[in-house]
């Protein structure tokens, strides 16, 4: 078996005393797709978090492609190849749809910075990306003024556009009714493949359409892991959910 | 895009107005116009930096102050009489000769590279070692002012080399040419008004390249640009840089056209009054901005004539106005994107982190 993309190797995150992560282990094989679900606290946007960086490990490590990553600055990060779609739909306000993907896609190094018009190979890559979530009708309009569904789709598209290889999604279906979801759902199971995608989400229904592996986090940790119907006959998943001691 | 807008139109027509004003006004109100024309190059950068980087400067009196001061030194020295070496207060204050880094000013290409390059360098030092560490919003407000306070209370504190409080005035020539002539002050105005169109111009290609759409999205959203895999620190770093050097700029002019520069110019006051000038102008809007600092100080001027103690207190209605009212300023009541007329700015609510 090949090494997998991404490993998490005994990784805890301490906050003063109290282990938001303790002593994760968790594997992505390259082209999959996992869901992670769990109770509140359990430590599911935390664990994106310190894969993207943005908390620093207490103790273990992250290994992407066979190389520590848990202590490269963010944006160095995202050029190894791990975006991530926030829980808050983070787009550009300010900018308009097309310029939200354009700036996902285009090139880092800020003297490159200076030209008007966007080169013809990012013009490309925000098309394929827009008609990916949908949002060819809405590309000039401001990303503030988009709706919640749509907003989280853009983002979504931001992340994809980056051309990074592992997308985590945190909640990509906050805040959304049910066509909204199943749509959701749909753009992300065409996002497999060339991409390994790990999605956090509460909506049982969703984490269903979506198919894939499902992992149950709990305390800082994994608690069990398989397809949706090993966990959904788990009567310990239950429990945890429902707050019961384990029997 | 370039096609002529309305507003581009009306932009235009007021350029050429402006440059016609030496024949049109009398050579007391072509002063004023002149040196506001000047500090409007300083709310331009705001603009850049405050408006469109979402970085708030309170310290941006001491760029002013470098550029100025660096005009100033070369005209003291331009305007030294017959057998002097040093100008007339380091005689007074007993200095033997003229500090070896004063020399150099003596030649006016020195004074004018040093009117861009000094703020130039010490913003781009400045802002490196703050957005390195990602210092901002307020941290940053007020290291700024610091800042500005500590350059002015060193400029009085040094008379012997900078004058000391009452700066450096008393200007003859400029080029060899004495500065009090019709020639030379109108070529000063004319000047300067193609330096704030050029500014103008250029300022607006860099906000609508892909400069300035990076520098509202750190502004909207740093941790989204971050996560994106961008370096925040050098778009602003740039920006702070590139608003210091227009800063510098309108220093200079303005010392040219008032015939003085002094650390009651510099300081931590005149640093928030710039501020001022683009919160009713308009943060992000570069015309929005020239108004903003040309009507403030004309009101400033004609009210401070008539009721000298007044003024301060219309400053402080103006911005209380200007921030609970029209967060966008003079250029808010203006129809953008044409979209539809005026925008109620009350009833839009900022979405999003």
């Amino acid at each position: 078996m090949a090494a997998p993309l991404l490993s998490l190797k005994a990784v805890t995150v301490d906050f003063d005393g109290f282990k938001a992560l303790n002593s994760l282990g968790l594997s992505l094989e390259s082209g999959s797709l996992t869901a992670v679900i769990g109770p509140n606290g359990a430590g599911k946007s935390t664990m994106c978090d310190a894969m993207i960086g943005r908390v620093r490990l207490t103790a273990g490590q992250i290994l992407f492609r066979g190389e520590d990553i848990s202590r490269l600055p963010e944006h160095t990060i995202v050029a190894r190849g791990i975006c991530r779609k926030f829980q808050t739909p983070g787009v550009l306000v300010g900018l308009s749809v097309f310029d939200n993907i354009a700036i996902a896609s285009g090139d880092r190094r800020w003297l490159r910075s200076f030209g008007l018009k966007p080169d013809a190979q990012t013009k490309i890559k925000v098309e394929e990306t827009l008609a990916l979530i949908g949002l060819q009708d809405r590309r000039e309009v401001l990303a503030g003024e988009l709706s919640h569904g749509e907003k989280q789709w853009l983002e979504i598209g931001m992340v994809v556009a980056t051309g990074c290889e592992l997308l985590l999604l945190d909640e990509p279906t906050a805040g959304m009714g049910a066509s909204e979801t199943r749509r959701t759902a749909d753009i992300i199971r065409n996002l497999v493949g060339d991409r390994t995608i790990l999605v956090i989400d509460h909506d049982i229904d969703f984490v269903e359409q979506l198919g894939g592996h499902v992992v149950v986090m709990h305390q800082g940790a994994v608690f069990t892991e398989g397809t949706l119907a090993d966990v959904r006959n788990n009567e310990d998943v239950a429990s945890i959910y429902l707050g019961r001691p384990r029997g | 895009m370039t096609s002529a807008s309305p507003k581009t139109l009306i932009t235009g027509l007021l350029f050429l107005l402006a440059a016609a004003a030496p024949f049109l006004l009398a050579p007391y109100e072509l002063n004023l116009l002149g040196r506001f024309l000047a500090l409007s190059l300083t709310a331009m950068g705001l603009v850049i930096i405050w408006g469109e980087g979402g970085v708030l400067s309170l310290g941006q009196g001491v760029f002013f102050g470098l550029g100025g001061y660096a005009i100033a030194m070369h005209l003291k020295l331009a305007s030294l009489s017959g057998g002097d070496t040093m100008p007339d207060f380091m005689v007074w204050t007993g200095l033997k000769a003229l500090p070896g880094w004063w020399g150099p000013f003596a030649n006016p290409v020195v004074a004018i590279a040093a009117v861009v390059l000094a703020p130039a360098l010490v913003a781009a030092v400045f802002s490196w070692l703050m957005f390195r560490r990602r210092i901002g919003g307020v941290y940053f407000a007020l290291i700024t002012q610091a800042l500005a306070l500590a350059f002015s209370t060193l400029l009085i504190s040094q008379q012997a080399y900078t004058g000391g409080f009452n700066g450096l005035t008393d200007f003859k020539t400029l080029f060899g040419l004495r500065l009090s002539k019709p020639l030379m002050t109108h070529g000063l105005y004319w000047v300067t008004l193609a330096l704030v169109a050029l500014a103008l111009i250029a300022g607006r290609l860099l906000l609508a390249s892909r400069f300035g759409k990076l520098l509202r999205a750190t502004r909207d959203g740093a941790n989204r640009v971050r996560f994106l895999g961008y370096d925040p620190a050098p778009y602003k770093i740039v920006a702070f840089t590139l608003a210091a050097v227009l800063t510098g700029l309108s220093g200079a002019l303005f010392t040219l056209h008032a015939g003085v520069i002094s650390p009651a110019l510099v300081g931590v006051v005149p640093s928030i009054e710039m501020v001022i000038w683009v919160a009713l102008g308009g943060r992000t809007s570069l015309a929005g901005a020239i108004a903003g600092a040309l009507l403030v100080n004309f009101a400033k001027d004609k009210i401070s004539t008539i009721l000298p103690t007044f003024w301060l207190y219309v400053l402080g209605a103006l911005f209380i106005l200007a921030v609970t009212a029209a967060p966008k300023g003079l250029a808010g009541l203006f129809p953008e994107r044409g979209a539809g007329a005026f925008r109620l700015p009350w009833l839009k609510t900022k979405v999003g982190a």
